[in-house]
Order: structure tokens, then sequence, then C-alpha cells
């Protein structure tokens, strides 16, 4: 089983990114759980969510221990940092997330997601930038189960909407990729 | 998934008003009712229009459904109780969060004496279903529209704010005919061309409510027969078992498979029907096993019913997370491990 905890503040598209990954992992065929937890605002409070994949049924939704966190804010660091898994990965938005890793006995992996964003000219994806990264740092599932998923739930939406999430998408998987 | 579960379950009549962590439900509600012949969705003013709204569906015939999450659940119970006296088929849900008071909007088990003690004023039962993941939010959905409309009782489905705020893949069970229900002769819709009827709870009359307490007690013998359920999971060489229902149950199926892996033998019985108790399931597991522990995500509850149905023949011991907070499997395997080297029946 691997649990990924997707943490950030309302508004960047936290939810969004772990119901995508859920959809694309339920849609492989493997045993999910999705869990969100945010505050009551709309925009500015915490918001997180968890995905616990398994071939085997799940027991307990809550990520006591993520294998993986997707990270979008300061707090969030401050609140996973100590939880995470040895040997797991962080995937950290370095635009925005000033705050240093100080465990060892982890893996980081610095996205620059804001900056990139901004380069395409589209700040909204940045959080699809993320998503990329930790699809193809993670290899929990394909970039084409993500992006069918995307599709499925942007039905009815406008087309451009999927063309800049695709975008998105690819960028973070590069940027990943020519790190390795 | 009980809006959707409940829509194919036959559900016509939809009445709520918002509270954090169900609103999923009552969203969902309000988009798909537009879309169904005869269906209707009504946001209430309060939690108690939503309930006599109930009543009134109810009356005319529907299969009708209200949901809330605590707080809004208390106060609920006066129409549950007239649901209960007019003899009234109603699903009623409620997604537990901590209290008491407003409490949080965190999972919590706290309403269960609520829930399986009646809840409202009077001398009645409600049947209580209480589900451990989203596959049987949907059966169970199913199952409450028709313990209700074959027993002419509310029934209550008691959920967490777990599921109400989790998602997981489930398979709904197929859409229902509702033209091919039951008739049911009672009902009131316009009294052209035959005697009016007239359904009612003031009864001043002491015999007459006498006679309805006897009758509504004759039905709770039947509910209490027919329809006891319980799961068994990895009983039958077990030395000790964990007794937990819902999202405490799901936690302390991760925390056995563990314990099993460390070689000790126990196992879990979780209740699907909290009233009416399964005593039965629970006495015949007694036969082989002498220690059970309780695991609740409240203070001690459900223990209670744990203990009169074995009636101290066995070793009950208790665990209890209140408030909203959520046990790990590890946290609940470790108590398991601990008690059962303390009771030493690793030497069985």
């Amino acid at each position: 089983m691997k649990k990924t905890v997707f943490a950030g503040f309302g508004g960047q598209g936290v939810l969004m990114m772990g119901y995508a990954f859920a959809m694309a992992v339920m849609n492989d065929g493997k045993h999910i759980t999705y869990l969100p937890a945010y505050g009551a605002e709309m925009r500015g409070g915490t918001a997180n969510c968890t995905v616990a994949v398994s071939d085997e049924e799940i027991f307990s939704p809550v990520a006591s221990a993520p294998d993986y966190a997707v990270i979008l804010s300061n707090p969030s660091l401050i609140k996973y940092e100590s939880m995470i898994n040895n040997g797991g990965t962080v995937f950290i938005n370095s635009s925005l997330v000033t705050k240093e890793v100080s465990r060892d006995d982890i893996h980081i992996v610095k996205v620059p997601a804001g900056d990139m964003a901004r380069k395409l000219r589209n700040e909204r994806i940045s959080n699809m930038i993320m998503l990329g990264a930790f699809v193809s740092g993670s290899q929990l599932t394909s970039m084409e189960s993500i992006l069918d998923a995307l599709a499925e739930i942007t039905k009815g939406k406008k087309a451009t909407l999927m063309k800049s999430n695709k975008k998105g998408l690819d960028a973070g998987a590069e940027y990943v990729l020519q790190g390795v | 998934m009980i809006g959707e579960a409940a829509i194919r379950a036959g559900c016509r009549f939809y009445a709520g008003y918002p509270i954090t962590p169900q609103n999923e439900l009552t969203e969902y509600m309000a988009r798909s009712m537009d879309n169904i012949e005869d269906g209707t969705f009504v946001q209430a003013e309060s939690e108690i229009a939503a309930i006599n709204m109930v009543i009134g569906a109810s009356m005319a015939g529907a299969r009708a459904m209200t949901s809330s999450s605590s707080p809004g659940i208390s106060l609920k119970q006066e129409g549950i109780s007239f649901l209960a006296a007019q003899e009234l088929p109603a699903v009623i849900v409620n997604t537990m969060r901590g209290g008491p008071g407003l409490g949080n909007i965190a999972p919590s088990q706290g309403d269960y004496f609520q829930a399986t003690r009646g809840g409202g004023h009077g001398d009645y039962r409600t049947i209580v279903l209480a589900p451990d993941s989203g596959q049987e939010l949907a059966d169970l959905t199913r199952t409450a529209f028709e313990y209700a409309d074959k027993y002419r009782s509310p029934v209550l489905m008691l959920a967490d704010g777990m599921m109400g705020q989790m998602m997981e893949p489930v398979v709904f069970p197929e859409p229902i005919d509702v033209s091919l229900l039951p008739h049911k002769p009672w009902t009131l819709g316009g009294a052209e061309g035959r005697p009016s009827r007239i359904i009612l709870s003031l009864l001043l009359n002491p015999a007459k409510q006498e006679e309805l307490n006897w009758k509504l007690e004759r039905k709770y013998e039947t509910i209490t027969r027919e329809i006891p359920k319980a799961e068994k999971y990895m009983t039958d060489d077990a030395h000790l078992a964990v007794i937990a229902y819902g999202t405490a149950a799901r936690i302390a199926k991760g925390a056995v498979k563990r314990v099993r892996e460390m070689g000790l033998k126990v196992g879990l019985f979780r209740p699907i029907t909290l009233w009416p108790y399964p005593k039965n399931d629970l006495r015949d597991l007694s036969r082989h096993i002498r220690d059970f522990l309780v695991f609740e995500m409240n203070t001690g509850q459900m223990v209670e019913d744990v203990k009169l149905s074995l009636e101290g023949k066995s070793n009950v011991h208790f665990y209890g997370r209140p408030g909203g907070t959520i046990s790990t499997p590890d946290e609940i395997a470790k108590m398991i491990n601990t008690l059962y080297h303390r009771q030493n029946l690793e030497e069985e």
C-alpha cells in the first residue's frame, strides 16, 4: 500500500490534484481511498487530501505515515515533514515553499512550479505541474491514466482547459525526468 | 454514495438543511432530484422543518429521506418519534461528528446511545444500520428503504465524518422501478370514492395508547427476530475478538490483520445492525472466545450492549478515542497485543 498526501492552502487546486490521481488509479484497477480535509474558508484556509493506493482492501484512509507528500505551502511542510515514511519522497513547489527540509532520510524533489507556470503564461496550472512531477517521480500511475481521469473530471467544460492541464502535466513530468 | 443509492432505491423526496460533514449528500440530492420524474428536493429552513416534510411525504406514500450530522439529528428527534408513533417509513442519515454540543466536524461515534435508544420521547425503537465503507453505504441505503417500508418504521443510517468525506470506488445496485413497489394501503392521497383515513399520534385515551404501544412492541419483536446482522472476520480459531462498527471496525480490521501476521489468534466481530443488536451471533462467538475488546470512537457506549448480550459470562475490555480523533491500525494492534499477553491468551 502507498499513501500520498497533497497539502497546501485553499484555492491552489490541492484537492483537484488528489482527486485526479485517485480517479486515475481507480481506473487502473487498484483499491483506493480519497480523504479530503479542509477548513471552512473558500480560499486561504488549509487544504489537504490523502490518497491510499493498494492491491488489497484498504483499512485506514488516514495518512499516519505517508510514502509521498506533495507540498504547496510552508505550513504544510511543517505539518507533514515529520510524518513522512523513512525513504519516502516529498515533492515541493519551491516557488512558494521557502522552508528547507531538515530530514536526510527522505528524498526531496523541488519543482519551481510557480515560476514554470508563469513562464507558460498560466499561473493556474502550477498544481498540474506538481501533479506531473509527482506522477513521473512516483510511478504510481501513468500519464495516460491521469489524462483520462482529467478528461472525465473536466467533461462539459471548455476544451482549452484540458489543453493547458496537459501542458502543465508535461512540463512537470519533464522537469523531474531531466533532474534524474 | 448514499444519495445515488437512495435514488436507485426509489427515494423520490429529500429534504435537508446544510451541516458539515454531510453537505456532499445534500448537494448531490439537489443536483440529482432535478433530473428525476416526480423527484423532489427541498433545502428546508431548518432541520426540524426537513424531518416534518419527510413525515408529510411519507404519509403521501413516497420513499422519503432526510440527512444531517449530530447536532442536526438532535433537532430531528421529535419528528423521528412522530414517525415511529404514526408507523411511517422514512430513512434518516446521521453522519456523526465530534460532540456534545456543536463539537467539531471530525469523525466520531458519539451518537450511539441516541441512535439505538430511540433519541426522541416515548416508547419506541429505531432500526439502526452501521455501514463501514463506501460500498456498504450504497448497499445498506437500499436495505434501509426496504426495512422502512416493510416494517413501516423510521430507519437510521449511522455513518460518520470519515464516510461523509471519503471517496472510494463503489458498485451501485441496479435502480428499482418505483411503479412496481408494493401498494401502500394506508397512505393519504385524497379520499375520493373511499372512506377517509387518519394518521395521527395524539391518543388521549390511555387504553388506545396502550394498544398502540403493544402493537409497536410486537413489531419490534418481529424485527429483533428477523434482521440482526453482523460480520465475523477470522473469528473461527480466535482467542480474542475485537468488537467495533463503522469506521472503527474498518481500522480494527487492519489491526487484526497486523496481529495475525504476528501469530496472535484474534478476530473481529462487526455489528451491521446496531438495533436490533446481533446478540445471538455474539453469544455464539462467546462459546469459544472468552475475551472481547470493544473499540469505539467515543468513551464507551456500544460496550454496554456487548455486556448486556454476554450477560457477564465473558471478559469485556474497552478502548475508546472520543472527540473526532482517529486511531491508526497500529495503535489498535498495540492495544490488542498488550491485552492478549496480559490475559495469557497465547497459552490456550
